[in-house]
């Protein structure tokens, strides 16, 4: 009984730290984004994290951790709280049913995020609710069941602890499907060159590396699902390595390669060695999450320079961070994993314990299938929206800023209209009052 | 010599500005400022209160060039800030007495040229 309640309350305490990633996204975004959209960025941040809960709940979460075969679930449609057996994929945690929905329900809303994060400062707010339907409905929900919901590449011992693949990769693969479609921002590319177009705030944006971050303590630790008898330590330190080694192998990198201490990339070798460690955060040991980090990292920095390369617009770096790290924390299991967590939690230990070639072989697979079947279904999904609803705002809109043109109104009104009042008027308050005009023609209307 | 003022769009600077380079005419100052004229302003709406914005944001753009380099400076401008559609700008070309470089206290034209002309 004790168990249970500690059990429960672990996971609502790491679904919490999950969910505050959604603050990390919604900083790292708009420091990468310009003043004129930076209201647009919070309005889409919060809509797509309730798409992504509305969704999760009414058929996500059945597709994903629901009985029903190796590659998709189908029991447990609007969770059905309260059924006597639960959910069988996640009954190895004592905790209550309903924070673990919860927990996987943050999940899903961190993939969606990042899938966005790509398309930064050019999408129509109109195309979020169709793409979070089939995505958190469908694409990441049958992804997540291949593995944790105990489909086919659970059984063939795919080692997978909190969403390297599953989460990173596949949210980072519908990022990079989602640029290509939607295209590069005006004046992102010129004669083939990538032209910089630089985030409003740097401040802002490693703000919300530092809170993802912290979000990211539970997406890892909590993936126990459980706290009682798990190594909820070991994870905590693997993944804090691979973070910090991440950040000083993009800065080193960057620095060779670039001849700058590039910020941004920093932060991004931040999300890419603490998306790499996600998947084997439980398998690994501290040097392993060391190495992953620092490997991670150095990818990232090369991923950027490569999307650019090829002329695809990824404003913070989605498909590197995410896509990069991801990929690496994919295949390292396969190097890494050890004996005792592989015997732990499913799968085979690692090349460089002597496990063989057959555990880096189906880590290969999962990585091949997570990111075609992303890949494939996301194209289609954000190609059907662009041809039917129009994915991409009009140039009007994107030249003056998604914030007046679709919301109506400014993140940063003083910056770009003439605020009453907004700034201090130098004559002293007992020798002048308000200008003839203020007093007498009140300018806005409607109020009450 | 004659100063350019022109009004442009944000989105036109950076292309103009590489052609004037191109040309030999790198010198220019440019300021964010705000004005009204026949493109209509832009509403903004906070919480349902609305109220009109007639003041939109544009670059001036302020040049002083020989009379020999006028015309296609301005024929620069004129094509490169045209869209067509209204809130594509204003030129304005005023006469200019005197120039003077600072650094060395040459006066006249010969203050406008670049270095590499």
């Amino acid at each position: 009984m004790e168990a249970v309640a500690i059990d429960t309350v672990w996971v609502v305490v790491a679904g919490c730290l999950v969910l505050f990633m959604q603050a990390g996204f919604a900083m790292l975004e708009v420091g990468f984004s310009r003043m004129k959209n930076a209201g647009a960025v919070m309005a889409k941040v919060l809509i797509n994290m309730c798409l992504a809960f509305a969704v999760f709940w009414a058929i996500g979460f059945a597709i994903a951790f629901g009985d029903g075969g190796d590659f998709a679930g189908a029991t447990g449609w609007f969770i059905e709280l309260g059924n006597p057996d639960g959910v069988p994929s996640l009954a190895y945690s004592a905790a209550d049913e309903n924070t673990k929905w919860f927990f996987q329900a943050t999940f899903a809303a961190v993939t969606l995020a990042i899938v966005w994060g790509s398309m930064l400062d050019r999408v129509r707010f109109g195309a979020y609710a169709p793409f979070a339907i089939v995505f958190v409905g469908l694409i990441y929900p049958v992804v997540v069941h291949w593995q944790w919901g105990g489909g086919w590449l659970y059984q063939h011992g795919y080692q997978d602890f909190a969403g390297s693949g599953v989460v990173h990769l596949c949210g980072a693969t519908a990022a990079f499907a989602g640029a290509m479609i939607v295209g590069p921002r005006i004046g992102k590319f010129r004669d083939g060159k990538p032209v910089p177009i630089p985030g409003h705030s740097m401040p802002l944006a490693i703000l919300g590396v530092l809170i993802l971050w912290v979000g990211w303590q539970g997406f890892n630790a909590g993936s126990w699902l459980a706290a009682v008898g798990q190594d909820l330590g070991r994870v905590i330190v693997v993944t804090n390595l691979s973070g910090i080694f991440g950040v000083i192998g993009a800065t080193i990198v960057a620095r060779l390669l670039l001849g700058t201490l590039d910020i941004g990339m920093m932060g991004n070798g931040a999300i890419a060695g603490l998306g790499a460690i996600a998947g084997p955060c439980g398998f690994v040991a501290p040097w392993g999450g060391a190495v992953i980090g620092l490997v991670a990292g150095s990818v990232m920095v090369l991923v950027v320079l490569g999307v650019d390369r090829i002329r695809v617009d990824d404003p913070i770096g989605a498909v590197a961070g995410h896509g990069g790290g991801g990929s690496v924390g994919v295949l390292a299991p396969g190097f890494l994993t050890t004996p005792s967590a592989a015997e732990l939690l499913g799968g085979r230990e690692g090349l460089v314990y002597g496990g063989g070639l057959t555990q880096l072989g189906w880590q290969l697979v999962a990585l091949g299938a997570i990111a075609s079947f992303t890949f494939v279904t996301a194209w289609a999904t954000f190609a059907l929206i662009d041809r039917t609803m129009g994915l991409r705002a009009p140039e009007d809109a994107e030249l003056q800023g998604l914030d007046i043109v679709e919301h109506g109104m400014y993140g940063y009104p003083e910056r770009f209209i003439e605020v009453p009042g907004a700034t201090p008027d130098d004559a002293l308050p007992e020798l002048a009052g308000a200008p003839a005009g203020a007093a007498t023609a009140p300018r806005l209307e409607g109020e009450s | 010599m004659k100063k350019i003022e022109a009004f442009i769009r944000h989105e036109a600077l950076e292309a103009i500005h590489d052609r004037l380079a191109q040309m030999g005419l790198p010198s220019m100052s440019v300021t964010e400022v705000k004005g009204s004229g026949r493109q209509k302003g832009f509403t903004e709406s906070y919480r349902g209160a609305r109220t009109t914005i007639f003041l939109r944001p544009k670059l001036k753009l302020e040049m002083v060039v020989d009379d020999v380099d006028l015309e296609r400076a301005i024929d620069c401008i004129l094509e490169l800030s045209h869209t067509g559609q209204p809130g594509d700008g204003k030129i304005f070309v005023l006469p200019v007495e005197e120039s003077i470089r600072v650094r060395t206290g040459e006066r006249g034209p010969v203050v406008l040229e670049s270095h590499d002309h």
